[in-house]
């Protein structure tokens, strides 16, 4: 894996709970991100026009304009990735964050570890893809330029669908793609709600990418959200 | 038989022990004009100078110019004027009495019947509402008025008195008090006019006012004071354990019949059980032979019983072939040691042919003693009204003085003779009578007795007449004849009684099959129905129904206040004095209304619904029809209504009351559950995380070692995420409680929730050697992704909390039919067999010598979640040593338009 220089991104936080906003200032502050915050969408969504961040970490349960709003104008004019906060009660706000346009997720109360990965992810993403045709996940090896998948050395035999799917999970490496999101990329917007393709196509990718398929090390399932590839 | 509801002299002797309760004290005297009221007043006097609120609710002063002096300065409550048949009468004002609550009322002459129209037929009715609103009464009473005491005292004195009081009534006063004078001073008083206002007084001196009167009026009184003095005495030993010799066990039992005599009889044997000590019961036998006939004798057999009930007997009814067989059997039954039974007024010549009655118990007595009491016709009902049994009677009447009968007989007599004389010579008499026996016959089968003789009579002198020479003359000349005509009289009597005793029969039969079927009809309606409005429902269609009525159903509310439940009408005859009746009704449990006692000028008549656990409601009828509407054989059926609506109104409120009880006991045994669970799992992390904070915060200089640090902050963040899971089990238990939680069923891959349970669990799991079987190819299930993960992640944290470390824990998954089973397994300690099924409620844990921290709550989530999904989960030990959770889930065949579809199309190639 290739360690991109992240140091001395900005992330701006929109939080309403100032306990939460000096805890992430301080953690983030301290390796090294450079950070400002502010308690209400309104004020976030200005500050993110001004500041400029590199990346916004985003409460769903802001006070006045709620998180996917922010989320919605926030991608009328800028890609900056946004990382959603939320609690285990805002499983639906959060597929609707995602959906909007967020791109990652972590779920409160989290470990300072995760969510420092999910930020590394996130800023690795918006560098983009680059021009390498060949992607590498551990053994996992995806050769876009000849269409080839290959795990541990030896080629794997796939659909044009699971193909698709596995195209689509490389290129968005590390990123959350929610359901309606596959579906609506590999099948057509007319898909969008007939999870169970998804749900077949994913055990048969597994059965032929993983070396435990109930253990799964590449394409994990987010519950309720979707899948991403690790 | 139905018991009526009423006062029982220990529950009021209980009640007025209690403070709640009025006292009553009854100045008792053994004839009028003993200074009763003067002493009254007088101890009423001195209750007023003590300080007590006295106030006079009534006192008749006859005129008598020193118990007027008395009354001068008492307080009083001014009487009510009564307009009645064009006179003004005096009545106490109940209602302003009790408006008015003085401590102590005075109420004279307690055996008053009051004028129609009042609340109560009685004065001591009054008396009664006083002492239940908690007023104290004084009151007089001659003794001559005592219910029990009424036929001793007719006898004595030959002046029968209608104005009775109930035994049980004096048995409630808590004080008598003996007014005695001589009767030499008692005469000199009448004579001065003391007592009566003269011209009254000579007509009453020389009929009741003898001395050998008087001396056994104050016999009467002394003894029955005397009586109750030692009673008291002897309940005092009782009480305070004083050894005396007590009363035998003696039991007197009386047979009472359908005849007015019997209310002798059963006073009679109230008088000895009272003297023996003893308790005692009525019985009346009711045999296919003696049906009770007409409406006015099964009217008397019911008033005797009644009377015998409310005399404090326990009343008994049986039925049997022999009368004399079933008394001596129930005799025995029951170890009664005193036989009461009446003399009948029968000819010796009916004993010889029917058997005496008397000597048959007699003869089967074995050891009771037998007291025969001769009967004579009473004058009157002694202060009991009879006017239903008279209607009725009245009514049979009519019914056999129809002329039809006897005209249609008249009718067939003439036209038979018209048919036969021509043919007299052919026939010959011999045959010509015997045809005449015809028309008798078939009369008296149709019509009864009294067409019957009619016809046999007609038949008689017709042939007679026309046929038995000298012809057309009533003189015979064969006295052989005679015997002929007897026939024809004996013929007539014999088949119209049986033909009479017969049709009774069918009819008594027929209204008690309507009775039972009504009955029947109405409890098979409300046997299986547990909710209460239908019940009402169908009692109120099934009431008015059958006794042709508008029938309101009134329950009281929460603050007990009576209200309209159910109507059988659409507009109910509920006014605002009606349901002041009907609440008096409800309050007292006792019946009013309409052709009651009390307040019978209401528009309907209220019953209330009492069982053991008191009046549940009361129910209220406006018979539709005029005529008959209180017949008894109506009313019995009403009131046989009303105990089966009283007692399943009953079972409905004691199974709801149950069901709360239960409820309450379950969230009691919850809400303690919860506390101790908050209180111990909230505050054990609490307590580690804050320690090792301030362990760090106030750490100056570098104590801790790299190492110890590390320790520290593991205990903080072990801490909070045991915070953390017991948080999220008490909010899902409570998501999942409250209904509020919507399944967000999708389709999933069990192998895909597996997979993500697994990685949940992270390092905790990983230590631990894993099995996974899941059955290749499993469908899809339908269900919530995340919540089906939630009970996964739960039994596999269950799983290993409950196993000693490194040991295995296994995961398998299969179909079955169509359920998708899962089981988690480890190898830990196995639960005891009667546990199994609790550990998925609510706070319970395990005992196991593992330390285990945890909520209790776990399994009962993962219960709950695949109960939502209409799945089972259980637990069991497995035979291998250890548990295994499985729960199954139903499968649905998914639209299955992508399965398998690109198979072999592969890319790249």
């Amino acid at each position: 894996m290739i360690l991109l220089e992240t140091k001395g991104a900005r992330i701006l936080i929109v939080d309403d709970e100032t306990q939460i906003r000096r805890l992430l200032k301080v953690a983030l502050a301290g390796h090294g991100y450079e950070v400002e915050e502010v308690a209400a969408g309104q004020e976030g969504l200005n500050r993110a026009a001004l500041f400029r961040p590199d990346l916004v970490i985003l409460d769903l349960g802001l006070p006045d304009v709620g998180g996917i709003e922010v989320v919605r104008r926030l991608r009328e004019w800028s890609k900056v990735p946004v990382i959603i906060l939320s609690v285990k009660e805002q499983e639906e706000d959060k597929v609707s964050a995602l959906d909007a346009g967020a791109d990652d997720y972590v779920t409160k109360p989290f470990g300072m570890g995760e969510l420092l990965a999910r930020i590394r992810a996130a800023l690795r993403h918006a560098a983009g893809p680059g021009e390498e045709p060949v992607l590498e996940f551990d053994d996992l090896v995806v050769d876009m330029a000849h269409r080839h998948v290959n795990v541990g050395g030896t080629d794997v035999r796939l659909t044009p669908t699971e193909y698709d799917l596995v195209k689509t999970f490389a290129l968005n490496a590390g990123k959350v793609l929610t359901h309606k999101y596959l579906l609506r990329t590999i099948w057509g917007p007319a898909y969008e709600n007939d999870t169970h393709y998804l749900r077949v196509y994913i055990g048969q990718l597994r059965r032929k990418l993983e070396s435990d398929p109930s253990r799964p090390r590449h394409i994990i399932t987010e519950p309720g959200v979707g899948y991403r590839l690790l | 038989m139905l018991r009526e509801k009423r006062a029982d002299p220990d529950e009021l002797l209980a009640c007025l022990e209690k403070e709640n309760c009025g006292k009553l004290t009854v100045f008792l005297g053994a004839a009028a004009g003993v200074g009763k009221t003067y002493a009254m007043l007088e101890a009423a006097k001195e209750r007023l100078a003590e300080g007590v609120d006295v106030v006079v609710g009534l006192v008749e002063t006859h005129g008598r110019a020193d118990t007027e002096g008395m009354l001068e300065g008492m307080p009083m409550v001014p009487t009510r004027k009564m307009e009645y048949k064009g006179r003004t009468f005096a009545e106490m004002d109940l209602d302003a009495l009790l408006a008015r609550r003085p401590q102590l009322a005075l109420v004279d002459e307690l055996a008053h019947t009051n004028i129609p129209g009042s609340r109560h037929l009685k004065r001591y009715q009054d008396v009664e509402e006083l002492l239940t609103a908690g007023i104290n009464v004084y009151t007089s009473l001659n003794i001559q008025h005592l219910e029990t005491l009424n036929d001793i005292v007719a006898q004595i004195t030959e002046v029968s008195v209608r104005e009775t009081v109930p035994d049980r009534f004096l048995e409630i006063a808590s004080q008598i008090q003996l007014i005695d004078i001589p009767p030499e001073e008692l005469i000199q008083r009448l004579k001065e006019g003391k007592v009566y206002v003269p011209g009254q007084a000579a007509a009453a001196l020389k009929k009741f006012f003898r001395p050998g009167n008087i001396n056994a009026l104050r016999e009467l009184a002394l003894r029955y004071t005397a009586q109750r003095v030692d009673r008291q005495l002897e309940s005092y030993m009782r009480v305070h354990g004083i050894a005396g010799p007590w009363p035998t066990g003696e039991k007197v039992m009386v047979c009472v019949s359908a005849s007015p005599f019997s209310a002798q009889l059963i006073r009679y044997a109230k008088r000895m059980a009272t003297r023996l000590q003893a308790e005692w019961l009525a019985v009346h036998v009711d045999s296919p032979r003696r049906l009770a006939g007409s409406e006015a004798e099964r009217d008397f057999k019911a008033k005797n019983l009644h009377l015998a009930e409310q005399l404090g007997a326990e009343t008994i009814g049986l039925s049997g072939e022999d009368i004399a067989e079933e008394i001596a059997e129930l005799a025995k039954k029951r170890n009664v040691s005193q036989i009461i039974i009446g003399k009948p007024e029968h000819t010796r010549l009916w004993d010889l042919m029917h058997g005496s009655l008397v000597d048959q118990v007699i003869r089967r007595s074995q050891g009771i003693s037998i007291h025969v009491i001769p009967g004579h016709q009473e004058q009157t009902g002694l202060g009991t009204t009879w006017y239903r049994a008279k209607d009725s009677s009245r009514r049979d009447k009519a019914e056999a003085l129809s002329p039809a009968p006897f005209l249609i007989s008249a009718a067939a007599m003439a036209l038979l003779t018209l048919i036969l004389h021509p043919f007299t010579a052919a026939l010959g008499l011999v045959n010509v009578a015997m045809l005449y026996l015809l028309p008798i016959l078939i009369t008296a089968a149709r019509w009864g007795m009294r067409p019957a003789i009619f016809s046999a009579v007609l038949g008689l002198i017709t042939f007679d007449f026309l046929f038995v020479p000298p012809v057309l003359t009533f003189t015979v000349d064969d006295v052989r004849y005679l015997i002929t005509f007897v026939i024809f009289l004996l013929v007539g009597i014999i088949t119209g009684s049986l033909s009479t005793r017969l049709k009774k029969q069918v009819t008594y039969s027929r209204q008690r099959e309507t009775r039972v079927s009504a009955l029947y009809a109405l409890s098979r309606d409300i046997a299986a129905v547990d909710k209460l409005n239908e019940v009402l429902e169908s009692i109120a269609r099934n009431v008015a129904d059958s006794l042709d009525g508008q029938v309101v159903l009134l329950l009281p509310n929460e603050k007990g206040k009576l209200e309209l439940q159910q109507s059988s009408a659409q507009d109910n005859f509920l006014t605002e004095s009606e349901l002041a009746v009907a609440t008096w009704v409800f309050e007292r449990g006792q019946k009013a209304g309409r052709g009651t006692e009390t307040l019978g000028a209401a528009e309907g008549l209220y019953l209330p619904m009492a069982t053991e656990q008191g009046t549940q409601g009361v129910l209220g009828i406006r018979f539709k029809t005029g005529e008959g509407q209180f017949e008894p054989e109506r009313l019995r059926l009403l009131e046989g209504f009303v105990g089966l609506a009283a007692m399943s109104i009953n079972r409905i409120k004691l199974t709801e009351q149950a069901r709360q009880a239960q409820t309450l006991a379950e969230s009691e045994r919850l809400r303690s559950a919860l506390f101790n669970s908050l209180s111990h799992d909230l505050r054990t992390p609490l307590a580690s995380i804050i320690g090792a904070v301030t362990g760090l915060l106030e750490e100056t200089q570098a104590v801790f070692s790299p190492e110890a640090r590390r320790d520290l902050l593991k205990t903080i963040l072990f801490g909070a995420e045991r915070m953390n899971r017991f948080v999220n089990n008490l909010l899902d238990m409570a998501r999942l409680e409250s209904g509020l939680l919507k399944l967000n069923k999708d389709w999933c891959d069990i192998q895909d929730i597996v997979g993500v349970a697994i990685g949940r669990l992270g390092e905790q799991l990983a230590s631990r050697p894993l099995s996974i079987r899941i059955q290749p190819d499993l469908p899809m299930l339908e269900a919530d992704f995340m919540l089906i993960e939630q009970v996964l992640v739960n039994l596999l944290d269950n799983a290993l909390k409950y196993s000693e470390p490194e040991s295995k824990i296994s995961i398998s998954a299969q179909v079955r039919v169509n359920r998708m089973e899962t089981t988690v397994s480890n190898l830990g300690q196995g639960i005891p067999q009667a546990d199994l099924a609790k550990v998925f409620d609510k706070f319970y844990r395990l005992n196991s010598p593992l330390q285990v921290s945890g909520t209790g709550l776990g399994l009962a989530i993962c219960k709950e979640i695949i109960e939502l999904h209409g799945g089972k989960i259980w637990a069991s030990n497995t035979p291998a040593g250890g548990v295994e959770i499985t729960f199954y889930l139903p499968v649905n065949p998914i639209p299955d338009k992508v399965l398998g579809r690109e198979e072999g199309d592969s890319a790249g190639n």
